[in-house]
């Protein structure tokens, strides 16, 4: 009798799934009235709401919600049949890309773009590209290492990005406590970089021995801690007012004299040959014994253990190397800004980098690099049309939306997008974080 | 240098905050018993309960508390708006950016990276709706001093928070131990495939415990906000914070988030006084360093697969 019934309520209209899922569109409408609607920052909070909610703005959206749903859930069959001729195009472009002459080739070609391009734009162009372009490209190659590599979740990786901006400030002699020497920024490098390894040796050292997640919210409150640190320590690091006057990059070597002064295409080619090199470093590195051991971490922990990969070291090891990255980074942007405060270096930014990784790919060096430039030229471009202040919400929805329809990313690498596809089949993983939630696997 | 401030007034307002990283770790907990998955967008329910507590309290309140009648009816409704608005909140987490990654079978660094997305998403959303300047609750009673422990000031503010909390913590509690329902999420937390082979509807369970997680962290979120104040970007430090004490009594483990709660609570406000208050964020995170370096399974023991 009970079967039968539920029979019944199964067979209703309302039941059906393809009605079920209107609701989820007319959520999905929503949510896309709410995040282009007006901000409620002026006047009451509840403005915000009142305006771009319960307005008559929010119909057009409801109305465009039903329609895609028509379209997809009438339509949708039409769709599933261009599917395979989009697939055959991908995965032929794909084979070629495989080809080493044409990889090679089209690096080259956007070397030269890289390089050539910048000549011919505008000074404010110019500066998104030294400042934002360059530093975020750099950021983004070093976490790749972290999460596309070694398959684990770094949410504050801005801190060590931060301890090179600091390490800059302090070696140059611009913080309220003395260095024992003034040095060149670009001397700092190496100690830049020494400094922030350290921290995520010492950071990850603990934490890696544990379950690979955990290093995901150790690293979110060390972030915090050192923003709140250059925050609240004025005697150290002037506090919120921030350090002012960093001196620029300079060279006097012999009888070469050369002062990287205001101008950003000079630091942008630095920039650029710092990321060159280190894309070519962990292009290597990816390939090398090292590289095999992150492979068969995230691919399956306990066997690699079994086989004598000592896991934790290599762990480690990417962890301190997408740090140190970080702190390079920090030194190349201190010394071109000339100026820090600690609102650089708030949580909202190890997630924007975030995003620039799982948009490119994670683990696929070039499609992150790409990936994180057209993520940072992007709002730059649109900022007449869309407020640069809305671009992290865009980003939120961006990484849920990359998490449910393609979590290898636009220019996945081979490795990790077939990496992905095993592990949703069951096979074996694909980070270095433990059993498949909600599998029934308890460890 | 330490306890300048006297022992028992520290004491009592780490209770008092104690309580609040109970309310709010037992939405971690519960998520990784049957998940085995940090939910980092868990400080942002927090926040939408907040959000909703303020919202409902804004639309009734008139004018000042016109009796102690009236402010306990107008806290009760506060506490049950933000439980409500927090379970919605996890509600729609769990189907926007869980469940489409489990019907795949995603690999665990897919569910974080979308967890934090979603957290990353309503804050910046919050942010821009509400304004970013810190919002306070109307003024539902009169915060006085309602009795004295040992020469130290016990607010009402204090009480209110304690007894409402401790009267959750004690529900769920049973609904854990007692009830078909809390059989269910146990069963899932120990063996999820040999639950829904014995007839557990996994998914059912699934969003039970997210919508539960989300009225306890709700109900903490407007209680914080009624004591400090609400703002977008509230549900960061106690999230962390609240995460803090579900390593410390044990993740997992029901009893064990309530104890690590009280526990860092009372740590933190102790160790606030022996270094500037300005620290107090670095004292929780380095509680949790500390326990993850020496008794990683935390105090009463990570009893993953017995989620109560």
């Amino acid at each position: 009798m009970t079967t039968l019934s539920a029979v019944a309520r199964r067979a209703r209209w309302w039941n059906h799934a393809r009605v079920r899922r209107i609701g989820a569109y007319v959520f999905a409408g929503i949510v896309v009235a709410l995040v282009t609607g007006p901000g409620g920052s002026e006047g009451h909070y509840s403005n915000g709401l009142r305006h771009g909610l319960l307005a008559p703005r929010v119909i057009p959206f409801i109305v465009g919600g039903l329609v895609v749903w028509a379209a997809v859930e009438l339509g949708g069959r039409q769709l599933y049949r261009v599917r395979p001729l989009v697939t055959t195009v991908v995965s032929g472009s794909q084979r070629r890309w495989q080809s080493p002459v044409v990889r090679l080739v089209s690096y080259g070609l956007l070397l030269v773009v890289a390089i050539v391009y910048p000549m011919h734009i505008s000074e404010f162009w110019r500066v998104v590209a030294a400042n934002e372009i360059a530093i975020y490209v750099l950021l983004a190659i070093g976490l790749n290492v972290v999460i596309g590599f070694a398959g684990l979740l770094d949410l504050g990786y801005i801190a060590f990005f931060a301890i090179g901006a600091y390490a800059t400030a302090y070696f140059t002699g611009r913080l309220p406590i003395h260095a024992p020497f003034t040095l060149n920024p670009f001397l700092v490098i190496p100690l830049a970089i020494g400094l922030a390894l350290i921290s995520g040796v010492i950071l990850g050292f603990p934490t890696l021995r544990l379950r690979g997640d955990y290093l995901a919210i150790v690293t979110l409150g060390f972030g915090e801690i050192v923003y709140e640190f250059a925050k609240n320590q004025q005697g150290i690091t002037t506090g919120s007012a921030g350090v002012f006057n960093i001196p620029h990059f300079s060279i006097h070597l012999l009888d070469i004299n050369y002062d990287w002064g205001l101008p950003s295409l000079p630091y942008y080619y630095v920039s650029l040959g710092f990321i060159v090199v280190v894309m070519f470093l962990f292009s290597r590195l990816e390939n090398s014994r090292v590289g095999r051991a992150w492979t068969a971490i995230r691919e399956d922990e306990v066997a690699a253990a079994a086989t004598g990969v000592a896991t934790l070291k290599y762990k480690l090891m990417a962890f301190a190397i997408g740090a140190s990255t970080s702190g390079l980074a920090g030194v190349l942007f201190a010394s071109k800004v000339g100026s820090i405060t600690p609102d650089a270096f708030t949580l909202q930014y190890s997630i924007l980098v975030l995003v620039l990784v799982i948009f490119g790919g994670m683990g696929s060096i070039a499609g992150v690099a790409l990936g994180a430039a057209v993520l940072t030229w992007l709002p730059e471009l649109l900022r007449t049309h869309v407020n640069p202040q809305n671009r992290f919400i865009y980003f939120g929805m961006l990484i849920i939306i990359m998490m449910i329809f393609r979590p290898q990313g636009l220019l996945p690498s081979r490795r990790r997008a077939r990496e992905i596809r095993f592990a949703e089949a069951g096979l074996e993983g694909a980070d270095a974080l433990g059993p498949t939630p909600g599998s029934g696997l308890t460890s | 240098m330490c306890f300048t401030q006297s022992f028992w007034a520290l004491l009592v307002s780490g209770i008092e905050n104690g309580s609040i990283y109970a309310l709010v770790a037992l939405g971690y907990t519960l998520v990784y018993g049957v998940l085995h998955l940090i939910n980092f967008a868990h400080s942002e329910v927090f926040m939408s309960g907040a959000f909703g507590g303020l919202f409902v309290v804004d639309a009734v309140v008139g004018g000042p508390p016109s009796s102690g009648l009236s402010s306990a009816g107008l806290i009760a409704l506060g506490t049950i708006a933000g439980a409500f608005f927090g379970a919605v909140a996890a509600f729609v987490l769990e189907r926007v950016a869980y469940r489409p990654l489990r019907r795949r079978n995603a690999p665990p660094l897919a569910f974080l990276i979308s967890a934090i997305g979603a957290s990353f998403f309503l804050y910046n959303l919050a942010g821009k709706e509400f304004g970013t300047n810190p919002i306070s609750v109307p003024q539902i009673y009169d915060e006085h001093p309602w009795f004295h422990l040992f020469g130290a000031p016990v607010l009402n503010t204090y009480v209110i928070i304690v007894v409402v909390a401790l009267t959750m913590l004690v529900a769920l509690d049973r609904v854990i131990t007692r009830t078909r329902l809390g059989r269910g999420i146990r069963a899932v937390a120990q063996d999820a495939e040999t639950a829904s082979l014995l007839g557990v509807d996994i998914d059912r369970v699934i969003v039970t415990t997210f919508v539960l997680g989300g009225l306890l962290g709700g109900a903490g979120g407007f209680l914080y906000g009624m004591a400090i104040n609400v703002s977008f970007n509230m549900g960061f430090i106690p999230g962390l914070k609240a995460f803090t004490a579900a390593v410390l009594g044990g993740i997992g483990n029901v009893r064990g988030a309530v104890v690590g709660g009280f526990l860092l609570g009372i740590v933190e406000s102790l160790g606030v006084s022996c270094v500037s208050s300005s620290w107090q964020n670095t004292i929780a995170f380095s509680v949790l360093v500390v326990v993850l370096m020496f008794r990683p399974t935390g105090i009463l023991g990570e009893r993953l697969g017995r989620a109560a």
